[in-house]
């Protein structure tokens, strides 16, 4: 719904344009040298740390994941480790920001990112769900070029599956504090190859008695709020 | 936002609702473990649908929700001229599958529906209820939830139960299922279309109360994500 919302925007504020073009006093559209912007993650989950995010800006010719396709290895690692150095490789020249530390439940995380490069104009941020075997949150290519200096978006986050390894929720498979079992492991066993949207745990107390998790484990959708304001 | 998302939605509808259009769909499965029936995706006037929440399913939404057979729906559609693309993925869609589809609507078509049976379940199914398509150039993006006919306990014992009336799920197309379940209810308390409560599942292959595996068939909402192109 956001993306569709802010089509319509787009489509609105481009007519606004149109409607001002005959003005006389029409002020010459300086090229801007840079664009910052203020993120602030929340981490919507009753138990389900975030490892630490990781965001990139970059123009449309990257994805750090496609639904339907399979997750490349640095997801993998992510998705299954918390560990988002390999992905932000993948991108080495790109503007990025990494988060020291894990993101708490309730808790958020703010920063700045800043780009002198006007081709960076989409947004990716990623982080594990640790209380999983491989799911994450995150924001995939947002197109940030329709926000004008001031305007602040709101989106929210679902889960994602990497489909690398199966939902077992077995003790010793789980990195987490839930767990503190293990993160990436390069073999895979899902039962779905490819990236979906995750269908959630079940946990010991749901039934799944073999589960090292516990309902305060138990998330449903959306899991963050993201906040990007245009500086 | 939901509302301003809708007023613009209307007042731009209002400007051209009876033009046809030249429209480019892509509908993803975004579900870990649960196929799609055949879709069935249609333009039609805006006092149609094919299902309502809170309202019966009529017999030919129940054949496409219990077995996926979208024949009498279909009869409905083209009762009113509606634009009908007819299983556009060629058969059952994958977790994580997108298809992408051409769609011309005709003069006074203006709002469209989308149904498939979510595979395995008794009955559910993903769905978009008579949504006005934007009449703006653009692209727009939306997700779908699960719904539930209402129309069969949600037992979750696999017996090849797909006609209309008969108890059971048809099938489990991804073999992650088990036999022998004595079955999760006998009541189906609501009898109108609802929101899916979700399918329980347990971790007995040859037992237990319910044939669907619990770590693979459940699912979060949304179910799917669809992405019109207006030309």
């Amino acid at each position: 719904m956001n993306q569709s919302f802010k089509s319509l925007l787009g489509g609105v504020l481009s007519l606004t344009l149109v409607a001002c073009s005959n003005d006389d006093d029409d002020e010459m559209m300086m090229e801007p040298e840079s664009q910052a912007y203020r993120i602030k993650i929340t981490n919507l989950t009753h138990f389900q740390p975030l490892s630490p995010p990781a965001a990139v800006l970059h123009d449309d010719s990257s994805h750090w994941w496609m639904i339907g396709s399979a997750a490349s290895e640095a997801l993998e690692k992510m998705a299954e480790g918390g560990d988002a150095s390999d992905l932000l490789a993948l991108l080495p020249d790109n503007t990025r920001h990494a988060a020291s530390d894990v993101l708490l439940p309730g808790m958020s995380h703010e920063f700045t990112i800043e780009t002198d490069d006007m081709d960076e104009n989409r947004l990716s941020l990623v982080g594990m769900l640790v209380n999983t075997n491989d799911a994450f949150s995150g924001i995939n290519g947002l197109e940030l070029g329709g926000l004008q200096s001031g305007q602040t978006e709101v989106v929210y986050t679902h889960a994602y599956d990497a489909g690398t390894e199966m939902n077992s929720e077995a003790a010793g498979t789980i990195p987490g504090p839930a767990d503190g079992g293990e993160g990436f492991n390069a073999a895979r066993d899902d039962v779905t190859s490819v990236v979906t949207m995750h269908p959630g745990v079940v946990s010991a107390d749901d039934g799944l008695t073999t589960s090292t998790l516990s309902a305060g484990e138990k998330f449903d959708n959306p899991t963050l709020r993201i906040e990007i304001t245009a500086l | 936002m939901k509302k301003t998302l809708l007023a613009l939605a209307i007042s731009a509808a209002s400007i051209s609702a009876a033009s046809a259009q030249d429209l480019t769909i892509s509908i993803t499965n975004l579900t870990h473990g649960s196929h799609f029936t055949p879709l069935l995706v249609s333009a039609h006037p805006a006092d149609s649908h094919l299902f309502e929440v809170g309202m019966a399913a009529s017999a030919n939404l129940q054949a496409m929700a219990e077995g996926g057979d979208t024949s009498g729906l279909i009869t409905d559609l083209n009762a009113i001229s509606a634009d009908v693309s007819d299983n556009p993925a060629g058969g059952l869609m994958m977790p994580g599958q997108t298809v992408t589809f051409d769609l011309m609507t005709a003069m006074d078509n203006s709002n469209l529906s989308v149904v498939a049976m979510v595979l395995p379940t008794n009955d559910g199914f993903v769905g978009l209820d008579s949504m006005a398509i934007p009449t703006m150039a653009g692209t727009y993006t939306y997700y779908l939830n699960a719904y539930d006919a209402g129309t069969e306990v949600n037992d979750e014992i696999i017996n090849g139960g797909g006609a209309p009336g008969a108890a059971g799920i048809p099938a489990d197309p991804l073999g992650s299922g088990g036999t022998g379940a004595t079955g999760v209810t006998e009541n189906e308390s609501n009898d109108k279309i609802h929101v899916h409560r979700g399918v329980v599942g347990d971790s007995d292959a040859s037992g237990g109360f319910s044939d669907l595996a619990s770590r693979v068939h459940r699912w979060l909402n949304p179910v799917a994500k669809l992405v019109i192109e207006v030309k």
